[in-house]
C-alpha cells in the first residue's frame, strides 16, 4: 500500500462521506456547504488523476461558481419562502429507489472494473499530431484544434443559457439590471476582499489564459476567475451590472463565439474545412480566439450566476 | 468500419448547422427586431441547404461527409449526412419556416416599438433549436451529439415557459429535470464506450463493439437517457404539461422536432454504434413500450377535456409508432422487411412532425379566437374558424393513418414489415392505435361541427397564420401521394446492412 | 490504481446523486444532487482518461477535454434550473392578480 494509494483512498472516502452528508442533510444550507467541500476534495482527486486542467475548472466552476449560485439561491428562497414543495416519497418507495440506485452503482462499478486492459487511448494520436498545432498543452490542442467544434458549441451553449435565464425574468422587470438586490455592507471582510482580490484575480486569470497554450490552463478557467472577481465586486457594491438592455454587454457575451464561428467559416472558405486554421498562423489565431472568448465566457458566467432581472431590483 | 472520408458537398450539412447557431449568437446584441429579421432571412437559405444535401445524397447514393478541420476520426470530428439525416433536415427547415412566419403575429416587433421579453427570447431560442436539431441528425460523434442534446434542451425549455404563467414554469422545471437526468445518463454511457473502444465516432464504432459488460451497461444507460428525452412511456410525464402550456408556435416545434432529435440519436446508437450486436430482447422491450404508448396515450387523449392537452397526449401516442421499427429493422437487417420498417419509421417521424406542427398551430388559433380551449365548448367553430378546423381534420388524417396521407404510408410500411418479419402482433397495435386516434380526432371535429348559436364568435377573414397551418397539414397529406420509391432516399447510408 | 479507485468513486457518486435527485423533494436539493450525479459521471470519464495514459502523457487528453466541456455545460444547466426555481418561488410570493 503506497502513500499515493492511501491518499487516493482517503480522498475517495472523504468524498463519499460528504456525498452521503449532502443527500441526508436536513437543511439545504448544510447540503450546499457540504457540496462545496466535496467540490474542493474533487479538485484534489483530479490532480491525482493527472488532469490538472480539469482540476482548475472543477475548483473554479464546479465548486466555486456553483457554490455561489446555490448559496445565493438558498438565501433568496429562505427570504421569500420556498412555497409549495412536492411531498417526499414514503418509506417503502424510498427504500425501493435506494435499492435501484445501489443496483445502478453496482452495475456501473462492475462495468468500470471490466473495462478492457490495455485501455484503448487516443494519447498516441494526439502526441503525433500535437506538433502541427504549435501548442504544448495536449488538452488545449484537443479543445481548440482536434475537437474545436465541441468547444465552439459549448461557447454557444453559454450564450443560449444567458438568453434562457433572461427569458425567465418577469415581464415588468424586463430590461432592468440582472440579479436580485443584495444588502450591501460597506465595511467588513467582504468589502476588504472585494478591494484586494480583484486586481490579483485579474492577473492570475490572464496568466492562466496565456499559459494555457503550453501548460494546464485556458479560457474557461480564466473566464471563471474573472467572473468570480466581477461577482465579488458586485456583492460588495463596488460595481454595478449594466442592465440587460445594454447593447455593449450583449455584444461582449456574443463576441467570443461569433469570432470563433467566423474563424471557422474562414477556414471553410480558404482551407476547405470548417475550423481549419491557416498554416503557420495556428497559434496566433488560437490565442486571439481564446482571448476574446475569455471575455465572453467571463461575462456569460457572471450573468448566469446573477440570474434574470428581478422584479424588486434596485433601479 | 473504416473512418468516414470527406466527400464533396460536405459543406452543405455543415452550413445547415452553423448558420442557425451563428444567427443565434448574433441575435442577442441585435435585439428583438433584428433577431426576427435575421431569422426570417435564414429560412430560405436553410431550406436550400437541406434540399441541396438531399439532392447530393440522392445523386451520389452515399452519405455526404465533412471532416472538421481536416482532422479525421478518431482524433477529429465528422459530420455525416445520410438519407435519414437529409429527410430530417428538410422537415426541420419546413417546420421552422412555418413556425417563424406564424410567430410574427405573436412575437414580432413593430418598427419603433420597445423590445419585450418574449420577443427578445423567442427568435434566438428558435434559431438555437433549429441548429441543434440539425446538429443532432448530422453529427457523427457521440459527444458532439451530447452537446446537441443539451442545446436542444436549453432552447426548448425556455420556449415551453415563454408565456410566464406559473403552471408553465412548473412544467418547464419538470421538463428540465427529466432532460438533465437523461443527458447525464447518456454521457455516462459515452464514457464507458470510450473506455471500451477508444473512439466516439459512430462509423468507427459500428461493428467494433461486442456485448461485454461495459457496452451493455452503456447501452442501457444511454437508452434510458434518450427515452426520457423522447418521452416514451413510462418516462413521458413531463411532455403533456410542457407542450400544452407553451405558446402555439413553441408547442409546434417542441412536438415536431425536439423529441425527434433524441429519437434519431437512439437510432444511431442501436443501428449505427451497436450494429450487428445481437439485442432482439432489448428491441422487443422498446417496441413493447412503444405499443403501450400508442394505446395508453391515445386513450388518454380521448379523455382530455382540453384541446391542447389532447394534442399533447397525441404526441405521446404517436411517438410510440416510432419505436415499432426497432425490432423490425433489427430482426434481419438486410431484408426487405427491415428496409420497409426503416422507411416507415422515418416517414412516421416526418409526417408526424408536419401534422403535429399544423395541429398545434391550428389549435393555438382556435384557442386565441375562443379565449379558451375546452373541447366541450367548441360549438360553432366550423362557422367562425373553418380553416383551423379543416387543418385539424387533415392533420388528424395523417395521425390516424387514413389514406392517402404521409401517416398512412408510414403505418402501412410498418404494418407490412411486421407481417413480413413474422412479428404480426405489432400490426394489431398499429390498427388499434389508428382506431383510438380516429376516436379523439372525431371527438374534436364533432364538437366543432355542431352549430354554436349565439355564443360563437363571428367569422374572421383568414390570414397568413391560418394559411400556414393549413399548408403544413396539406403537406403531411401530400406525402402520401409520393410514390413509395421516392422514400428510398432515407435508405442511403444505413449502417449495419452487411450481415 | 488511481483510475480504478476514482472510477469506483464515480460509480458510487452516480448512485448517491441519483438517489438524492429522486428522493429529495425540495427543488434546490434536487439540483445539488444532480451536480453530485454529474461529478460522478465526470469521475468515470476521468478514470477512463487515466487508464489511457501513454505516449508521454500521464492521462489521455481527449476525455479530459470532454470532461472540461461537460463541466461547463453542467454549470449552465444548473443556472437554468436555479433560475426556474427562483421564478417559481417569486410567483408564489406575488399577490394573486
Amino acid at each position: 500500500m503506497t502513500v499515493w494509494l492511501a491518499l487516493d483512498l482517503l480522498l475517495a472516502a472523504g468524498s463519499l462521506a460528504l456525498a452521503f452528508g449532502v443527500v441526508r442533510a436536513r437543511r439545504v444550507f448544510t447540503a450546499i456547504a457540504l457540496f462545496i467541500a466535496h467540490g474542493l476534495l474533487l479538485t484534489l482527486a483530479w490532480v491525482r488523476l493527472d488532469a490538472v486542467d480539469v482540476a482548475l475548472t472543477e475548483g473554479a466552476i464546479g465548486a466555486g461558481l456553483s457554490g455561489v449560485l446555490l448559496l445565493a439561491a438558498r438565501h433568496r428562497l429562505a427570504r421569500v419562502g420556498a412555497g409549495r414543495v412536492a411531498e417526499a416519497p414514503g418509506r417503502a418507495v424510498t427504500i425501493a429507489i435506494g435499492l435501484g440506485c445501489a443496483a445502478v452503482t453496482a452495475a456501473l462499478g462492475y462495468a468500470v472494473l471490466a473495462l478492457p486492459d490495455p485501455a484503448p487511448s487516443l494519447a498516441a494520436e494526439v502526441a503525433a499530431s500535437l506538433a502541427a498545432t504549435e501548442l504544448g498543452n495536449p488538452v488545449t490542442g484537443v479543445l481548440m484544434v482536434f475537437r474545436g467544434l465541441d468547444t465552439l458549441l459549448e461557447a454557444a451553449v453559454l450564450v443560449l443559457a444567458v438568453i434562457g435565464v433572461w427569458s425567465l425574468a418577469p415581464d415588468r422587470a424586463w430590461r432592468g439590471a440582472p440579479g436580485a438586490p443584495w444588502t450591501v455592507v460597506e465595511d467588513g471582510p467582504l468589502a476588504l476582499l472585494a478591494r484586494l482580490l480583484p486586481p490579483v484575480g485579474i492577473v492570475v486569470a490572464v496568466h492562466i489564459l496565456w499559459v494555457g497554450a503550453d501548460a494546464p490552463g485556458g479560457k474557461f478557467q480564466a473566464g471563471a476567475i474573472l467572473a468570480a472577481m466581477g461577482l465579488l465586486a458586485w456583492l460588495a457594491g463596488l460595481a454595478r451590472v449594466p442592465p440587460t438592455a445594454s447593447r455593449p454587454m450583449r455584444a461582449t457575451v456574443a463576441a467570443g463565439p461569433a469570432l470563433f464561428i467566423a474563424v471557422g467559416l474562414a477556414g471553410l472558405m480558404f482551407q476547405g474545412a470548417f475550423l481549419a486554421y491557416p498554416e503557420g498562423l495556428v497559434k496566433p489565431v488560437i490565442l486571439l480566439v481564446e482571448f476574446v472568448l475569455t471575455a465572453s465566457v467571463a461575462a456569460a458566467l457572471a450573468l448566469l450566476v446573477l440570474g434574470p432581472p428581478s422584479a424588486d431590483a434596485r433601479p | 468500419m473504416p473512418p468516414p472520408a470527406a466527400t464533396d458537398w460536405g459543406i452543405l450539412p455543415l452550413l445547415a448547422v452553423m448558420l442557425p447557431v451563428l444567427a443565434m449568437v448574433l441575435a442577442a446584441p441585435l435585439g428583438a427586431r433584428g433577431a426576427e429579421r435575421l431569422t426570417l432571412s435564414l429560412l430560405l437559405p436553410g431550406f436550400v441547404l437541406a434540399f441541396g444535401t438531399a439532392v447530393a445524397i440522392h445523386v451520389s447514393g452515399a452519405p455526404v461527409v465533412h471532416l472538421l478541420g481536416h482532422w479525421s476520426p478518431p482524433l477529429g470530428l465528422a459530420f455525416r449526412a445520410d438519407g435519414l439525416a437529409a429527410a430530417m433536415l428538410l422537415t426541420a427547415a419546413i417546420v421552422i419556416a412555418a413556425t417563424a412566419l406564424f410567430a410574427r403575429d405573436g412575437f414580432g416587433t413593430k418598427p419603433g416599438a420597445p423590445e419585450t421579453r418574449a420577443a427578445f427570447a423567442f427568435w434566438p431560442l428558435l434559431l438555437a433549436l433549429w441548429g441543434a436539431i440539425n446538429l443532432a441528425v448530422v453529427a457523427n460523434d457521440l459527444f458532439t451529439l451530447y452537446v446537441a442534446l443539451e442545446l436542444l434542451t436549453f432552447a426548448a425549455m425556455p420556449l415551453a415557459c415563454l408565456e410566464g404563467k406559473r403552471e408553465t414554469v412548473e412544467a418547464a422545471l419538470r421538463y428540465l429535470m427529466f432532460a438533465l437526468l437523461g443527458s447525464v445518463l447518456y454521457l455516462l454511457g459515452v464514457a464507458l464506450i470510450y473506455g471500451t473502444a477508444g473512439t466516439l465516432d459512430i462509423t468507427l464504432l459500428s461493428g467494433r463493439l461486442g456485448l461485454d459488460a461495459p457496452v451493455i451497461v452503456a447501452a442501457a444507460l444511454m437508452t434510458a437517457g434518450l427515452l426520457a428525452k423522447t418521452a416514451l412511456l413510462p418516462l413521458h410525464l413531463w411532455l403533456p404539461p410542457a407542450h400544452a402550456g407553451a405558446p402555439a408556435a413553441a408547442s409546434a416545434v417542441l412536438s415536431a422536432l425536439v423529441v425527434k432529435g433524441s429519437f434519431v440519436i437512439l437510432v444511431r446508437l442501436w443501428f449505427g454504434v451497436l450494429a450487428g450486436a445481437p439485442a432482439m430482447g432489448a428491441m422487443q422491450i422498446l417496441a413493447g413500450l412503444g405499443a403501450a404508448a400508442i394505446l395508453l396515450g391515445s386513450a388518454a387523449a380521448l379523455a382530455q377535456p382540453r384541446l391542447k392537452l389532447l394534442v399533447a397526449y397525441s404526441t405521446v401516442a404517436q411517438i410510440g409508432y416510432l419505436f415499432l421499427m426497432f425490432p423490425l429493422v433489427a430482426g434481419m437487417p438486410g431484408s426487405e422487411a427491415a428496409a420497409k420498417a426503416w422507411t416507415g419509421g422515418a416517414l412516421q417521424a416526418i409526417s408526424h412532425a408536419l401534422a403535429k406542427a399544423a395541429m398545434f398551430l391550428a389549435v393555438g388559433l382556435m384557442a386565441a379566437r375562443l379565449g379558451h380551449d375546452r373541447i366541450a365548448d367548441l360549438a360553432g367553430a366550423a362557422r367562425s374558424m373553418p380553416l383551423p378546423l379543416l387543418t385539424f381534420a387533415l392533420a388528424g388524417l395523417t395521425l390516424m393513418g387514413v389514406p392517402p396521407s404521409g401517416g398512412f404510408a408510414a403505418k402501412w410500411l410498418l404494418l407490412s414489415a411486421a407481417i413480413e418479419a413474422g412479428q404480426w402482433w405489432w400490426a394489431l397495435v398499429v390498427l388499434g392505435g389508428g382506431l383510438l386516434t380516429g376516436g379523439y380526432v372525431y371527438r374534436v371535429l364533432s364538437a366543432g361541427l355542431t352549430a354554436g348559436g349565439a355564443r360563437a364568435p363571428a367569422p374572421h377573414p383568414p390570414g397568413l397564420p391560418e394559411a400556414i397551418a393549413l399548408g403544413l397539414a396539406l403537406l403531411s397529406v401530400a406525402l402520401g401521394f409520393l410514390p413509395l420509391a421516392s422514400f428510398g432516399l432515407v435508405q442511403v447510408g444505413r449502417m449495419g446492412l452487411a450481415p | 490504481m488511481s483510475g480504478t479507485v476514482f472510477g469506483l468513486l464515480g460509480a458510487a457518486l452516480v448512485g448517491i446523486g441519483l438517489f438524492g435527485m429522486l428522493v429529495r423533494a425540495q427543488p434546490l436539493m434536487r439540483i445539488v444532487c444532480f451536480n453530485l450525479l454529474g461529478s460522478g459521471v465526470f469521475l468515470v470519464f476521468g478514470a477512463v482518461a487515466r487508464r489511457g495514459a501513454g505516449a508521454g502523457f500521464a492521462a489521455d487528453p481527449v476525455p479530459q477535454a470532454i470532461i472540461l466541456t461537460g463541466l461547463v455545460v453542467a454549470f449552465a444547466a444548473t443556472t437554468l434550473a436555479v433560475a426556474l426555481v427562483l421564478r417559481l418561488a417569486d410567483d408564489e410570493d406575488e399577490a394573486p392578480r
